[in-house]
């Protein structure tokens, strides 16, 4: 069989084929994207992006039930959206293979928190498992649709970041023949009314303990003797780390962490002399192995916060600690990129004070200074339902300047049901959908609204004027952002409106869609006042030179023209009205010109 | 076969190709019997942010994170990203940096700014210093596209691969209609540098 260097991601698509998964389901979220991204590729297994994590695992759900092979993924994060369904499939158990991928990310490279979700498996009592590279994720998740349809369960793939998206050697093998397991109506295993519902408990009760006997004896769990002196029981990518720290240390690798296999520690606990748990994030083994009487040291010496690496295994554990001064230099965020559609919104919500209450996605990027223009980010839909509680109480003065800013791969996820509330308890909001039509975020998936499924197949596409209209929302309009003064405008209106309104900045995303690109803009030197009013823009392409004086850089501009409107707008006679940037004395003298035109090919 | 572990760290700025060239390094160890592994973040980081890619290769490794003061390589795509993860160098590792500067916006509106002399402040961890005008190499032969292969080129003095598996490797990971652009960003590369 061939060998290939394969990411955790494409690992686990390869797994899913060769496990003969029929079907899947996700919703994107860093670090998991790319797992559907890769499943899509193969012509056997149905792919789907569903609007969101709740409903990626139910269609995942009901396609098990109906008898194939299902695979649904997600960021952590998503699975909170899923949670419901997720508590109480493990009632009902499946039919065929159902595996859930939980892609956490311990360090927060790309998300909001750093929760850590083998806490929910126990939570769910639902069965664990943890690769530590891409051969295993590619083989843990083929073992997980057995343990799966062995036991009736619903089983999650715990990954994390650094297996996710580190690379590794993987031997390939061949799909599996999986047959169709025919589904049998059972009212009492499917339909949880209370009284079967009593019924599942108790079988719930019963799998986790025959689970647990399976956890003692499968080999994905394993004891390397070595040296007695240091015992480290670990899991997942902290495997690889402490491998690295301590070569010679004896190991207790867990590879299924729900259930935990007791007698296997206790034997471990025994034979070495001081034991550690070498784990990122909470003390999830160590907790319950203390309950087990077992002495060993864990959070004590192992940091909580961040991700875990060899080096911090090894101080932690030899209690050393060390430094390294790296000279001050500036930060380097991500940020929005040139021509970005968002940057004309927050340019005018900044110019006009707004409290914009965010979201999540590229537009949270405008939190950062100099647009500094979104004030908070919670969670996926968040940013209605906070504009909603926060306009019916606030008392200060920025009363009628109250609007939420939400991406469309957003408002579809989770912000529909928050725009019902809106206009059903008559909520004095201004709902702005940052309409670049598609899920920049993440690496420009499809969506409802793109009218592209994820199989390539084009589709019903859902039209966002009507659906607003259709909720009852009195206002709806659909806005350029690339154009200043029209969103201005528009934001003023709807501001002044006493009720709900939507507007739907509309512009396609640069990256996604290049044929809006025009010709790269410059500075034409002597006319800049060197005002400084288009770097508050916040545009990589504009830098500043030793005079003070905008340069363009032709190579990063993409010619959206933001730039060239607030150039003109900075000219004295406007100077009153604009509070983005400021007017220079020198400015003001030869602001009838603008600076910024269109360079010539 | 008995391989000695390496360990490369690339920096830079997303778009700059970062990425494919730790790909391209990771794909000439496989080629050539080694174990590998290597790490990266997606993500958030691609938006324009600094970026940091580890490859590690040998006989057998087991965490694809490089340790602090362990790499033999630090391999930057713009001297500020080189400076960042400067703490990755091991104390004799070679750093081998592009001299085209990218300013972040945090440059024009933060307090610090971007270091005069980026070069020099590298030295204070390791006295290998090699600097490279990659674009102005790669556009010699019309393709800005190609600064990560050129830096890829002047790094592989340092490794243990022939001109044969890199070229296979390049034959594998770029379009078809890249590969020679490629295979030459790399041949100039090479002859740009001696250590
Ligand atoms: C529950 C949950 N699922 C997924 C994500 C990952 N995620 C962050 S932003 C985003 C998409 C944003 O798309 P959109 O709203 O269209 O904004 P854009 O990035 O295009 O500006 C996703 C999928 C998350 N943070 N939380």
């Amino acid at each position: 069989m061939s060998k290939e260097i394969l990411s955790g991601n494409e690992a686990i698509a390869r797994g899913a084929y060769e496990a003969g998964v029929a079907f899947a389901s996700a919703y994107p979220g860093t670090p998991s994207t790319e797992i559907l991204e890769n499943i899509s590729k193969y012509k056997e297994i149905y792919s789907e992006w569903s609007p969101n994590e709740k409903v990626a695992y139910e269609v995942a759900y009901g396609a098990a039930l109906a008898g194939v092979r299902a695979l649904a993924a997600m960021k952590h994060v998503g699975v909170n959206v899923a949670a419901d369904p997720l508590m109480t499939s493990v009632y009902t158990g499946i039919n065929a293979g159902m595996v859930l991928v939980s892609a956490d990310d311990p360090g927060m490279h790309s998300s909001q928190n750093e929760q850590d979700n083998r806490r929910f498996a126990y939570f769910a009592k639902m069965p664990c498992l943890e690769p530590s590279d891409s051969q295993e994720a590619k083989d843990f998740l083929k073992l997980a649709f057995e343990i799966s349809e062995q036991f009736d369960t619903p089983v999650m793939l715990r990954v994390t970041t650094r297996v996710c998206h580190s690379k590794s050697i993987v031997e390939l093998g061949e799909r599996e023949d999986v047959p169709y397991r025919e589904y049998k109506k059972d009212f009492v295993k499917y339909c949880m009314l209370p009284s079967s519902a009593r019924v599942r408990r108790v079988e719930l009760e019963k799998r986790l303990s025959k689970l647990r006997d399976y956890s003692n004896s499968t080999p994905i769990n394993r004891i390397e003797m070595n040296d007695l002196d240091i015992g480290i029981i670990t899991n997942g990518i902290s495997y690889q780390h402490s491998k690295e720290a301590f070569p010679n240390a004896s190991v207790l690798k867990i590879g299924m962490s729900n259930p935990l296999p007791d007698k296997m520690i206790k034997e471990f606990a025994k034979k070495v002399k001081k034991l550690y748990v070498v784990e990122e994030l909470e003390p999830y083994m160590e907790e319950q192995i203390k309950m087990m009487g077992i002495e060993v040291m864990g959070k004590e010496v192992i940091p909580n916060i961040g991700e875990l690496t060899p080096d911090i295994v090894r101080n932690a554990i030899l209690g050393k600690s060390v430094a390294f001064e790296v000279p001050k230099i500036p930060l380097r965020p991500p940020i929005l990129c040139p021509g970005c559609p968002h940057r004309g919104f927050f340019a005018v919500a900044s110019k006009l004070n707004l409290t914009v209450l965010g979201d999540i996605g590229c537009y949270t990027l405008g939190a950062y200074e100099p647009l500094s223009a979104i004030e908070t980010c919670l969670c996926m839909g968040a940013a209605i339902s906070q504009a909603v509680g926060f306009a019916k109480a606030y008392k200060g003065p920025k009363k009628n300047r109250i609007v939420a800013a939400i991406g469309d791969s957003t408002f579809i996820h989770s912000g529909i049901t928050p725009l019902i509330d809106a206009v059903y308890n008559k909520a004095n909001v201004v709902v702005c959908i940052l309409d670049n039509e598609t899920t920049a975020m993440t690496g420009h998936q499809e969506h409802p609204g793109t009218g592209r499924t994820l199989m390539g197949e084009s589709t019903v596409k859902l039209d966002l004027e009507s659906l607003c209209r259709a909720i009852g929302v009195p206002h709806v309009r659909v806005v350029n952002p690339n154009n200043l003064k029209a969103t201005e405008k528009a934001l003023r209106e709807e501001l002044s409106f006493d009720g709900t309104s939507v507007i739907i900045f509309r512009a396609p995303c640069i990256v996604r869609d290049k044929s809006v690109w025009k010709k790269p803009l410059m500075v034409v030197n002597e006319k800049c006042a060197a005002c400084g009013s288009c770097f508050k823009i916040g545009c990589p392409a504009i830098t500043k030179d030793k005079s003070g004086k905008a340069t363009v850089n032709p190579i990063l501009c993409v010619g959206c023209g933001v730039c060239v409107q607030i150039c003109k707008a900075s000219g004295s006679e406007k100077c009153k009205n604009v509070s983005i940037g400021y007017c220079s004395d020198i400015c003001s003298q030869i602001c009838r010109f603008s600076a910024l035109v269109e360079k010539e090919e | 076969m008995n391989f000695k572990n390496m360990s490369v760290v690339f920096t830079g700025v997303g778009g700059q190709g970062v990425i494919l060239a730790s790909d391209l390094l990771s794909e000439v160890a496989l080629i050539h019997g080694m174990d590998v592994k290597k790490a990266e973040v997606h993500g958030m980081a691609q938006r324009g942010g600094s970026v940091i890619s580890y490859v590690k290769f040998g006989n057998k490794i087991f965490s694809p994170l490089v340790e602090k003061r362990s790499a033999d390589i630090l391999c930057s795509f713009e001297p500020l990203e080189a400076i960042r993860y400067i703490d990755f160098i091991k104390e004799d590792g070679f750093v081998i940096t592009n001299t085209v500067k990218n300013f972040p916006l945090t440059a024009i509106f933060g307090k610090i700014p971007y270091p005069d002399n980026p070069i020099e402040l590298l030295y204070k961890f390791t006295s290998k210093v090699y600097e490279i005008d990659a674009l102005k190499i790669a556009l010699e032969i019309k393709s800005p596209n190609v600064v990560n292969v050129v830096l890829l080129g002047a790094i592989s003095k340092l490794l243990p691969f022939s001109d044969d598996e890199w070229f296979r490797a390049i034959q594998k990971k770029v379009k078809a209609k890249f590969v020679e652009v490629n295979k030459q960003a790399f041949s100039k590369g090479k002859e740009a540098i001696s250590f």
